[in-house]
């Protein structure tokens, strides 16, 4: 029997580069299947010609093993195949049947949306896929992992067969993930097929049945998640052997540069999101801050580095009081700061990248003199850094914009670390970054680590987390609920500290007996 | 796929600006000025009698007379403005030194109404580098020119050398006052500068009215009018009349320079155009928003006072009400036009200026009515506005870089 899907040879050429070259890709019934591949690999390009977005310059696409123009999404939707992107394409004051039904509208007679037909169906799709979706529930009042179960259901409301989900679990929390892909599960099971685009090598082993790997716009070839580990994918993915586990020496811990103590920071809606926190960090040790997101590590870094003032508590960096202090002030102490959002925060997009090398020194000799600025220097010191740094830059006075996101926490990478520094806050540093952007920058950090900087990892993946931490504090509801050794973590107790719930038996009893007092009283 | 492509060599200043051009897309302001000169022909022949007359004759004679007012609308706006070459010929030939002047005069009236295009434009493109849309050009225009013409007439025994500059800057500083004013309320308590510098220019405009009727009048007249200003405080003409040239022209193309100096030269303008393209990234890096704000508003707002003062000492030499027709409003026009960058606003404030004084000649000469300039210099305004128009018409390819976001994006606050 033919494949439900088969590309053959397609091939995608844009100015100067060949972003598809010759791809052979299929996809049988009920099956997931990953599409592994780095930023730029033209994971996304294939995904695009199959959905109608792009048309391919050669090659052709079999549905059912019958040749099928896809010149539009259209055309791709009569097919079977519908695609969720990355950013859901919702309207977040409609409810979930109005987006649902939107461009496919139930009218009664009399052109009246006939919503209610419309809600049955979504309430039917709901229920077969076990999608748990309320069809009136107004889009923005969900949950991201929700939404995006809103836009499964307009595909399957559309009687796709073929779903493309194009970097799903980006925008996901680790519990959001999981359930994620029990649904995935559910669904090819249901019959649906999935092709599943990602970088991320965790995540491939952990859902697939079958495994492309693209990398340079060609398929370096089909595994399964049988045959295959994070090591070898990962080298197939990059070209080259990736250390995926950071070698590192034991941490030579010198004075305490960073004191925290009893720290309250309120967020901007003034409710209390860091809740009396105290932590210390020496010299030459990377202290990892594990948490879900939202409980409070936007704000405990924004007060750790002047951009939100505490309402109670003190910091000092280096024995210096810096509860009060200004950005600037943190920074000439020899503070750096990776933000977490490094495009809304760390850089100026539309400033070429010289002049974002020098965002916070731009005052300082040599980039100035008083108040005239020395581009000579500035773009000398850019130059340097490039080389250094390998950011991937057609020139040093291209705007940042234009570089991948990788390449753009080069840049802050290079500026944050290229003066001498004590103390480095690093938030969330590889977000949304490939495999081997990520190797990069973990090996830049440890390095630090060995020159006696203090480091406070911030971070979500908790992979990055327990590698590069020498102790870990799990943040849970503006507290710290406990801090653990670096080399005693694993997945379990974080997670299960991440959800609030210390792991010993004891506490896990009382946990237990105090949610049923809840329910007695 | 991503090629290694390091910059071998250390890039000149030369190819900065080469950069820089290309980002700007200029080529579409280009563009957009050609379309929009078409399309006001063509406006110019269809609102025209007689090309509809001429086609009751036959199809081909009228187009022929269409075509026939077009062109004969933009070669007065063309003599209007930069003059009759004929007539320029004869006076040189002739020698008469009153012909002579008369024969350029639309040529150097085009760059005296210039002028305060130039320090208005570049007021607002100040304002807009910092992500702040002062509005309140007008008003402050008016405020320096109170403070000018004061300072103009006040001083009769001064040496020229020190009247001017103390006149320049009073005018400054008054127009400094009515943009620092908003500029701290912004800073310091989030007030949209947009709205408060409207209201600001309601405070200036019934301010001048008082002024001018009240303590500022000159008791020797009817009209409420201001005295004139001393000799010495007047900016040198070059010529005699009728041509009024005078040196403002070069102080603005002077300004000009320094504030493109000033942007981009040196450390104050790097924190100016960080915060306004980005001023989450600019706390983070340590600059004061606040600071940036107050002087960037006062700054720009000091700009605008000097395009009251020069037109008063250079031009009208006293203030009557009502003095600037809008050149305040044409400025925030203008600076976009001009991407906001000194140079383009220097070339754009000579288009405005060239524009609006040949079309008074034209309908001084021609009979041909002044609006059809207002709708040139409104088509071209909205092919700014909608780059993809002139993107598709030319089949341009898309810019690499979002760009067109940084005057926009701050509009919703």
């Amino acid at each position: 029997m033919a494949p439900l899907l088969e590309l053959r040879g397609i091939t995608k050429r844009f100015p100067g580069v060949l972003a598809n070259d010759h791809i052979n890709l299929t996809l049988e019934k009920g099956e997931i299947h990953a599409l592994l591949g780095e930023n730029g690999a033209g994971k996304t390009t294939l995904m695009n010609i199959l959905y109608g977005l792009y048309n391919q310059d050669e090659g052709e696409i079999l549905v059912n093993g019958k040749e099928t123009e896809i010149n539009e999404p259209t055309d791709a939707i009569r097919a079977g195949i519908g695609m969720v992107h990355q950013h859901f394409m919702l309207i977040p004051v409609f409810t979930v049947t109005e987006n649902v039904m939107l461009g496919e509208e139930f009218t009664k007679s009399g052109g009246f949306l006939d919503r209610s037909k419309a809600a049955n169906r979504v309430r039917e799709i709901s229920e077969k896929y076990n999608l748990n979706v309320d069809p009136d529930a107004y889009v923005g009042d969900l949950p991201v992992g929700t939404q995006q179960r809103v836009e499964i259901i307009k595909l399957l409301f559309r009687d796709a067969d073929v779903l493309i989900m194009d970097e799903p679990t980006a925008v996901l929390t680790p519990q959001e993930v999981e359930e994620l892909f029990k649904i995935m599960r559910f669904l090819v099971d249901q019959g649906k097929s999935i092709i599943f685009i990602t970088h991320k090598l965790g995540e491939v082993l952990e859902c697939s049945d079958r495994i492309t790997v693209i990398r340079g716009g060609k398929v370096i070839g089909t595994t399964t998640p049988k045959d295959a580990s994070t090591k070898k994918l990962a080298s197939m993915m990059v070209g080259r052997d990736v250390e995926l586990q950071i070698k590192k020496k034991k941490a030579q811990t010198g004075d305490v540069i960073l004191d925290v103590k009893d720290l309250e920071v309120l967020n901007p809606q003034n409710q209390v999101a860091v809740d009396g926190i105290s932590f210390q960090v020496k010299a030459g040790e990377v202290l990892g801050i594990a948490g879900v997101q939202g409980n409070g590590q936007t704000e405990l870094v924004r007060a750790l580095t002047g951009l939100l003032k505490p309402v109670d508590g003190k910091i000092s960096i280096l024995g210096q009081e810096t509860t009060n202090a200004s950005p600037r002030k943190i920074t000439e102490l020899g503070s750096a700061h990776i933000p977490e959002d490094r495009q809304k925060d760390g850089l100026v997009l539309s400033f070429p990248v010289a002049d974002n090398l020098v965002l916070n020194t731009y005052y300082q000799p040599p980039f100035a003199q008083g108040l005239v600025a020395q581009y000579d220097k500035i773009i000398e010191n850019s130059l340097n850094l490039v080389e250094k740094f390998d950011i991937r830059t057609p020139s040093v006075t291209t705007a940042v914009s234009t570089l991948s996101g990788g390449n753009q926490q080069k840049v802050i990478v290079a500026r944050e670390f290229s003066r001498p520094i004590k103390l480095l806050i690093a938030s969330q540093p590889t977000r949304g970054l490939d495999v081997g952007s990520i190797e990069y920058i973990h090996k830049r950090l440890i390095e630090k680590r060995d020159e006696g900087t203090a480091i406070v990892l911030v971070s979500t993946e908790l992979d990055e987390v327990i590698q590069l931490s020498d102790r870990i504090a799990v943040m849970y509801r503006g507290k710290i609920i406990d801090t653990i050794n670096g080399s005693m973590a694993n997945k379990e107790i974080l997670g299960l500290l991440m959800a609030g719930i210390h792991p010993d038996e004891d506490t896990i009893a009382r946990a237990k007996s105090k949610k049923e007092q809840i329910v007695l009283t | 796929m991503e090629k290694e492509n390091k910059p071998q060599k250390k890039p000149n200043s030369f190819e900065i600006f080469l950069e820089e051009i290309q980002r700007s897309s200029w080529i579409v302001t280009f563009l957009a000025i050609f379309t929009g000169i078409i399309l006001g022909g063509l406006l110019a022949a269809v609102t025209s009698l007689e090309m509809y007359a001429a086609f009751k004759v036959s199809f081909w004679d009228g187009i022929k007379t269409g075509l026939q007012v077009a062109w004969s609308t933009y070669s007065a706006l063309f003599t209007g403005s930069v003059g009759d070459f004929g007539k320029i010929k004869l006076a040189l030939a002739g020698g008469d030194a009153l012909e002579i002047r008369r024969a350029f005069f639309p040529f150097f009236e085009s760059l005296v109404q210039s002028t305060p295009y130039i320090f208005g434009g570049l007021a607002v493109a100040v304002g807009f580098r910092a992500g702040l849309f002062n509005i309140g050009v007008e008003g402050q225009i008016f405020i320096g020119a109170l403070t000018g013409t004061w300072a103009g007439y006040s001083f009769p025994e001064l040496p020229a050398i020190i009247h001017v500059p103390l006149a320049l800057l009073c005018g400054f500083l008054g127009g400094a006052l009515w943009g620092f004013i908003p500029g701290l309320l912004k800073a310091k308590t989030g007030a949209s500068e947009v709205i408060n510098t409207i209201m600001m220019n309601y405070i200036a405009f019934r301010l001048s009215e008082y002024m001018l009727r009240g303590p500022m009048k000159d008791p020797a007249e009817y009209t409420p009018k201001t005295p004139v200003i001393a000799d010495t405080a007047m900016l040198h003409h070059f010529f005699q009349d009728p041509i009024r040239f005078h040196l403002g022209f070069f102080i603005a193309l002077g300004i000009a320079l320094l504030i493109y100096l000033l942007l981009f030269k040196t450390t104050w303008g790097f924190e100016l155009r960080t915060v306004g393209a980005n001023s989450n990234a600019a706390r983070y890096a340590g600059m004061s928003n606040i600071m940036v704000t107050i002087l960037a508003m006062t700054l720009s707002g000091g700009l605008a006072g000097l395009a009251g003062t020069n037109e008063v000492l250079g031009v009208n030499l006293r203030l009557v009400p009502a003095f600037s027709s809008g050149y305040g409003f044409d400025s925030i026009a203008l600076a976009l036009l001009g991407k906001n960058h000194p140079l383009g606003v220097v070339l754009s404030a000579l288009l405005f200026g060239f524009l609006r004084s040949g079309a008074r000649q034209m309908q001084l000469k021609a009979g041909i009515p002044i609006d059809i300039i207002s709708i040139l210099q409104a088509l071209i305004l909205a092919f700014i506005a909608a780059p993809a128009i002139i993107r598709t018409i030319y089949r341009l390819k898309e810019p690499k870089v979002e760009e067109e976001e940084f005057t926009s994006s701050r509009w919703g606050g």
